[in-house]
């Protein structure tokens, strides 16, 4: 199983733009292991993984899940602020190119201001993906594709986007 | 739009894809041996030379790609005669002199393509 990093899809704009959220919690272990000036912080490499899933589906949407989307690249990674535990964050990528080869993608993360419904921009993350194999057309997801396996599904099932999965099983 | 005009909207593209200094992209320096680019950043580059100059490139255009899988351009890992000749037919923005004097070996061939090659490139894509 996948550690996932995002725990839903909330828009979803075929071939353009996917949207996901993340609650950060005390109960997730790894915080406390990374604390900066006494107050515990999510590590930027796992919001840079968030940004990668979600971006990562996006492009797996494109093919319906046959291609095989690894992320081959951080091109660049800016953060303004920490994320720490209770903050809410918001992942937000938009293809800018895709080919065969593979995609440019660019994305803002922002975090929900504590008591209220605002957003703040806190960072700007932009990713290179690569399909690392043209050839899996047809291949049975998700046993075959090791980069989007069953807890990938289950959140697309729940943003409704489980259609995607069964197009790719040409069902 | 003037090679001058060209070369610095190139250093700026290798500026981003790649994290190198203005400075350090000369006309001569190599994208793999001087600049440190990987295979993926190819695709990066493809992609921000079409951005930035509002052109289409397609796959193997400016870069060689799947060379291997043909047994008449490669054997034993290096470039045979007829596969040399066939980049230099579908790659005039490349200058190969010193690949095909030194060492043929694929892995090298990444080392001919210059920040020149990409002037070249853009220059023939434009006035076409």
């Amino acid at each position: 199983m996948r550690w996932l990093w995002i725990d839903r899809i909330i828009d979803h704009e075929p071939n353009r733009r996917l949207v996901a959220i993340k609650n950060v919690s005390l109960a997730e272990e790894h915080l406390h292991d990374y604390i900066v000036d006494g107050q515990v912080v999510m590590p930027a490499s796992l919001l840079i993984e968030g940004m990668a899933q979600t971006a990562g589906i996006l492009v797996g949407t494109t093919s319906n899940f046959k291609e095989k989307v690894i992320l081959a690249k951080i091109t660049k990674a800016v953060f303004d602020r920490d994320v720490t535990a209770g903050d809410t964050v918001r992942y937000d990528a938009t293809i800018d190119r895709i080919d065969e080869g593979g995609a440019a993608t660019t994305g803002t993360l922002d975090r929900r201001v504590a008591g209220g419904d605002a957003w703040e921009r806190i960072g700007r993350i932009e990713l290179m993906f690569s399909h690392i194999d043209n050839n899996m057309a047809g291949t049975e997801f998700p046993e075959h594709n090791f980069v989007f396996s069953d807890n990938f599904k289950m959140i697309l099932d729940a943003a409704g986007l489980g259609e995607y999965v069964c197009n790719s099983e040409g069902t | 739009m003037n090679r001058d005009d060209i070369f610095s909207k190139i250093q700026e593209v290798l500026d981003d894809a790649l994290g190198v200094d203005e400075d350090e992209v000369t006309s001569e320096a190599s994208l793999t041996a001087d600049l440190g680019a990987e295979s993926i950043d190819f695709l990066d580059i493809v992609f921000r030379i079409e951005k930035t100059f509002d052109v289409k490139i397609s796959q193997g255009e400016l870069f060689p790609e799947n060379l291997a899988d043909n047994a008449e351009w490669v054997a034993d890992g290096k470039l045979t005669n007829t596969g040399l000749e066939m980049l230099k037919g579908r790659m005039a923005h490349v200058d190969f002199a010193a690949f095909e004097s030194g060492d043929r070996s694929i892995s090298k061939l990444g080392d001919a393509i210059t920040v020149d090659s990409l002037v070249n490139f853009v220059e023939i894509k434009l006035a076409g």
